[in-house]
């Protein structure tokens, strides 16, 4: 194992790194960004092998804490942290101390006191994550946290349709749905624009931001004009719950008026990619025929997810550079 | 190299050539061609990066570059021989190792370099080489170069405190 560089060959420019969380894709570079993806290329490959594990994160232990349910992303995080051989807690806010009232902080303090490394967290209330982070020493992944980021969905989604169109660049992706309580959709806004993708949000207006408009992003309040425009389209869960609050009159009104339907994927101009951060309501926000049909990526936006969040870990996990300084010496 | 590699194992039933990456896997493909051309028979070739299982992981700086692992073929029964470019403190062919024992049981494993340059840290020897060079531990690097990656074939011998394009925590 020597350090087998050329010598002729330039030096290579600081290295990028992803820091010591990872709490949203706003704050990251671009660089950052396609450090992960490149990164997850590679992890593709571990999870199809007979033995679907390497020894990465042996002995580090991580806690999966969820304060909201979750079911995809939390068991997607568990086989992640499992194929890189870490030591893994999940933790539910129903049947834990959390139902006693012990605070977010106490809960993270008690959990480090147990000598943990690194903490996942899912969260109801925004900022949440970066709370956590800045109050204890383990790296924290941002799981989802109220209405602001879901970071490595975001991430998935772009590995996903990078997967697709080899490039991001000035590809033409529109999001459609609940914008407005989306972390999924800040994520991918924050993120497709940092990658040099073309964003598009389609939806009531009722389920858009005030200030969309300083996003940059094209506005469509059709979604037959959103379908003519873009390539891919991201479709997000409706929350039921959305409907008694007053935001849409009726389902049925909304799958008339915005569902993504075969009827009206048809008559766009070019094959449209279909992605869907799950769970689905089929015949509300998307038909049953789009979700499983050619151009749907559903189940491969899945897959990636344990690809991506494998980087994540690796990414954030130890590498301290202070040791690796100390064994230069003799080391190289 | 190629004609060793060929003795070695009896012939070419059952071969396995696997580069570790990167250049590893460059000179693995010379060789594969190679034996193609003394024996007419394409062996499979596969790519293996050991990064992941490092043993100085939790002491690098940055996190290193993880490159494709690719086995065109189930390794079990089969003769593996791993091809790197410059064999050291043999790290790295231990984990290469370990990573092979993940996917499979072959009935050989055996060891191929370019350049031995001496400094092993653990007992690991290679059985072809192409070219022995005595280097003291800590006494310069050893580059190779390869067409593909840098424009050139060469070995280069870059004494200590000689630095152009230094890794920048590359590999212990």
């Amino acid at each position: 194992m020597t350090a087998a560089r050329p010598a002729d060959r330039p030096r290579a420019a600081a290295p990028v790194r992803l820091g010591k969380d990872l709490l949203a894709l706003e704050p990251l570079s671009s660089e950052q960004i396609q450090l992960v993806l490149d990164t997850a290329e590679p992890f593709k490959e571990i999870s199809e092998r007979a033995i679907k594990k390497v020894p990465t994160l042996r002995g580090q232990t991580v806690v999966n804490l969820f304060f909201e349910a979750s079911t995809r992303t939390r068991i997607s995080f568990e086989f992640a942290e499992k194929r890189m051989s870490a030591d893994t807690v999940s933790i539910a806010a129903s049947g834990s101390s959390v139902q006693k009232g012990e605070t977010l902080v106490d809960t993270a303090r008690n959990l480090e006191a147990m000598r943990i490394d690194m903490v996942v967290v899912r969260h109801g209330s925004s900022g949440a994550a970066q709370f956590l982070a800045e109050r204890i020493e383990s790296n924290v992944v941002n799981a989802g946290d109220g209405t602001h980021e879901h970071p490595t969905q975001g991430l998935l989604d772009l590995l996903t349709l990078r997967d697709h169109f080899g490039s991001l660049t000035g590809r033409r992706v529109c999001i459609v749905g609940d914008v407005l309580h989306s972390r999924v959709a800040r994520s991918n806004v924050w993120g497709l624009k940092k990658m040099g993708a073309e964003v598009g949000v389609c939806a009531p207006r009722s389920l858009l931001p005030n200030a969309i408009d300083e996003l940059g992003v094209e506005v469509f309040d059709r979604v037959e004009a959103a379908i003519e425009w873009a390539e891919a389209l991201n479709v997000l869960r409706l929350q039921l719950e959305r409907m008694q609050a007053g935001y849409i009159p009726s389902l049925r009104e909304y799958n008339r008026v915005f569902g993504v339907t075969r009827e009206r994927l048809d008559r766009a101009p070019r094959d449209v990619l279909i992605l869907h951060p799950g769970p689905m309501n089929r015949g509300v926000e998307i038909d049953s025929d789009v979700a499983d049909g050619p151009h749907s990526v559903i189940l491969d936006q899945v897959t990636n997810g344990v690809a991506v969040r494998m980087a994540v870990l690796y990414l954030l996990a130890g590498g301290r550079p202070e040791l690796a300084e100390a064994a230069k010496g003799g080391a190289s | 190299m190629a004609d060793e590699i060929v003795e070695l194992n009896a012939g070419i039933d059952r071969l396995l050539i696997v580069g570790i990456q990167r250049r590893g896997v460059q000179i693995a493909e010379r060789l594969v061609r190679a034996i193609q051309a003394s024996e007419g028979v394409a062996v499979p070739l596969g790519a293996l990066d050991i990064t992941l299982y490092r043993d100085d992981l939790q002491t690098v700086g940055p996190r290193p570059v993880v490159g494709p692992t690719t086995l065109p073929v189930d390794i079990d029964g089969r003769r593996v021989v791993i091809v790197d470019d410059v064999l050291y403190t043999g790290r790295t062919v231990r984990a290469a190792l370990d990573e092979l024992a993940d996917f499979g049981r072959p009935s050989r494993i055996a060891l191929a370099v370019l350049v031995d340059r001496g400094g092993r840290e653990l007992p690991i020897h290679a059985d072809v080489v192409g070219r022995r060079i005595d280097l003291a531990p800590g006494g310069g690097r050893i580059d190779v170069l390869v067409e593909e990656l840098d424009g050139r074939d060469a070995v280069v011998v870059v004494p200590s405190g000689g630095d152009a394009g230094a890794p920048d925590g590359d590999a212990p």
